[in-house]
């Protein structure tokens, strides 16, 4: 059987993924995983995540985001606020782990779409400083917020934990302001991160690979002839921003159950820019480029250790060159002439 | 009067004292022209006499300021371009505007958006739906792919294709939307004679296959006077004058417009 370019190009990213899920559980049976980088595996997963959700606005959609932390923090608060709650009354972890993450994802959608409407007429800069600006706005609002629950239901406040005037006996804090939610069950495991990488990446290829994904491609590729063409602009649009943030929401589920105590720290403009770094240099719109980018830069650091004080000079030096070369004409030319090369073999061997 | 209504019925298009301002000038006024079923008719006029805007007003790109327009009888003032793509409008543009990164194939695929239609989760889950659909769009698109002699680059990225073949590929992926008008923009610009030639082939071919009328902006005179049925030629934003090929091209006035005195 013959299989279409794309299907075959999206099973090489599914076997990636689950060779490299493999060979780390082999190694870790194997007692050959520190235990430094056994804490590194479900980071990893979650960056993956982020970054194969955020090239889909980047990459298929085409409009600058530099809130994706933003939509993170939204799954991970909403999801440790319902795991908080139900931590007695749901005794499977992985049952409450993957409510949380539907709950995380809906949150998270519900939050794309809201941001989504409004800055449906904006384009390029302009989007992006406003994603920009809805992270910053969606921090700060977790920051300042008090969420308490006792017998008489759910209690808010701006102010402080005793200005929610809860029952002293059955009250307990959940979000405790700026010391955010404590403590998270730790639910998250690096399995189950395997699954939902997958299952991420199903839905985001096969999106990608189907009507509507062709309609998100002509939005970004020409407005105009895909409006003449009868194509929705705003639904399309919106249909995208709301699943790349639906992922970033579950991302931030797995976080918040990975490291119970959860503050807003990390869900900074900064986290949003280096999930774009990993996108941009794995190139605009491909996915297991985005992989491959968010495993090496992510584990760089690490490996650069031995360096000590330089080590951040290096990593810097080295993303810069990987961004050249990555846009350098020739430079690509002669990669794809090897790996053609290597391919070409490869089928004469085969025959 | 019932010689009206029957001849009302005849006509695809009718356009009634359409016209649109910018600031003061008036870019389009007073157009009022009929196109009949299956008729090739051209729209001619000096640089900047409004024909592009004629386009834009008739697929809800601007919305006229005044008068109305008719597709099939039914009024289409103040549509959405995608309403005026459905009720059957298609159209190319004078600086071709292709998914360039798509496949050549993809865009005629996305010119079938609103014939094949599938849910967004039936593509993710792939159901039966989505494969069904799909074989569909492919052949289809295929075919429309065959009429224009592109089929063998079905796979080949869109902005790589010569310039020739990008016009080509515009006008297929309009037709995929099963338009009863076709209005095409330039489409022999940067054509040389021989690829001109093979286009006035394309066009007869397309109108008596697909069964529509056409409605074409160019100016290169050969191609309008080899194909056009009927003219209507724009200055300055008005009809100048309207009518069979061979009388318009005489008229004096009409050469006084492009030649001057």
């Amino acid at each position: 059987m013959k299989l279409k370019a794309t299907t075959k190009n999206n099973f090489l990213t599914y076997a990636m993924v689950i060779v490299l899920f493999a060979a780390v559980q082999l190694a870790s049976g194997a007692g050959m995983l520190s235990s430094h980088l056994t804490g590194l595996l479900i980071p990893i997963s979650y960056y993956i995540i982020l970054a194969v959700s955020l090239n889909l606005t980047v990459g298929v959609l085409g409009e600058l985001s530099l809130g994706h932390a933003g939509f993170m923090c939204v799954g991970a608060y909403f999801s440790s606020i319902f795991s908080v709650i139900f931590r007695d009354a749901i005794s499977s972890s992985l049952l409450r782990l993957v409510l949380a993450m539907l709950i995380g994802a809906l949150a998270a959608a519900i939050f794309g779409v809201l941001i989504g409407i409004p800055v449906l007429r904006l384009r390029g800069d302009y989007l992006a400083i406003v994603t920009l600006a809805f992270g910053e706005i969606i921090k700060n609002l977790f920051n300042a917020i008090y969420v308490g629950i006792d017998k008489n239901g759910l209690h808010f406040s701006m102010k402080n934990v005793m200005s929610m005037n809860m029952d002293k006996e059955t009250g307990r804090t959940i979000i405790n302001g700026a010391l955010g939610i404590s403590p998270v069950p730790r639910d998250t495991t690096f399995t189950i991160c395997f699954v939902v990488i997958l299952i991420t990446l199903f839905v985001v290829m096969n999106l990608v690979d189907s009507r509507a994904g062709r309609a998100i491609m002509s939005v970004r590729d020409n407005r105009i002839a895909a409006e003449t063409v009868g194509i929705s602009i705003t639904k399309y649009k919106l249909m995208a921003f709301a699943v790349s943030a639906a992922f970033a929401g579950v991302a931030g589920v797995l976080y918040a159950h990975n490291i119970s105590m959860l503050n807003t720290k990390i869900f900074s403009y900064n986290t949003s820019i280096m999930i774009l770094v990993y996108v941009v240099l794995g190139g605009l719109g491909s996915i297991r480029g985005s992989i491959v980018a968010t495993l090496l830069l992510y584990l760089l650091p690490e490996l650069l250790r031995s360096f000590n004080d330089y080590r951040m000079l290096f990593y810097a030096i080295i993303l810069i060159l990987a961004m050249l070369l990555n846009n350098n004409a020739a430079f690509r030319g002669a990669i794809s002439r090897i790996t053609s090369k290597i391919f070409r073999k490869k089928e004469a061997v085969e025959k | 009067m019932s010689a009206e209504v029957k001849n009302s019925t005849n006509n695809v298009l009718e356009t009634k004292s359409l016209g649109i301002t910018f600031g003061g000038l008036k870019a389009v006024d007073n157009f009022t022209i009929s196109i009949k079923r299956g008729q090739l008719y051209g729209l001619i006029g000096p640089n900047g006499a409004g024909k592009t805007t004629v386009f834009n007003l008739l697929t809800g790109v601007y919305k006229p300021g005044s008068g109305t327009f008719f597709l099939d009888g039914k009024e289409l003032l103040g549509k959405s371009p995608i309403e005026i793509s459905k009720s059957g409008i298609a159209r190319t543009f004078q600086n071709i505007r292709l998914f360039s990164k798509q496949s050549v194939l993809d865009n005629v695929k996305l010119g079938l958006h609103n014939r094949f239609r599938y849910s967004a989760l039936t593509g993710v889950l792939r159901l039966p739906g989505y494969f069904k659909n799909e074989k569909m769009m492919d052949e289809t698109a295929m075919e429309l792919l065959k009429v224009f002699d592109l089929d063998g680059e079905a796979k080949t990225i869109a902005a790589n294709l010569p310039y020739g073949k990008q016009r080509k590929l515009e006008i297929a992926r309009a037709l995929a939307t099963e338009p009863k008008l076709l209005l095409l923009d330039e489409p022999a610009a940067g054509m040389n004679p021989n690829e001109t030639a093979e286009l006035m082939e394309n066009i007869r071919f397309i109108r008596d296959h697909f069964k529509l009328s056409v409605l074409l902006i160019e100016h290169d005179m050969s191609l309008v006077s080899g194909i056009c049925e009927e003219l209507t030629v724009l200055n300055f934003g008005k009809i100048l004058t309207s009518g069979k090929t061979s009388d318009v091209l005489q008229n004096p006035e009409v050469i006084k417009a492009y030649i001057g005195e």
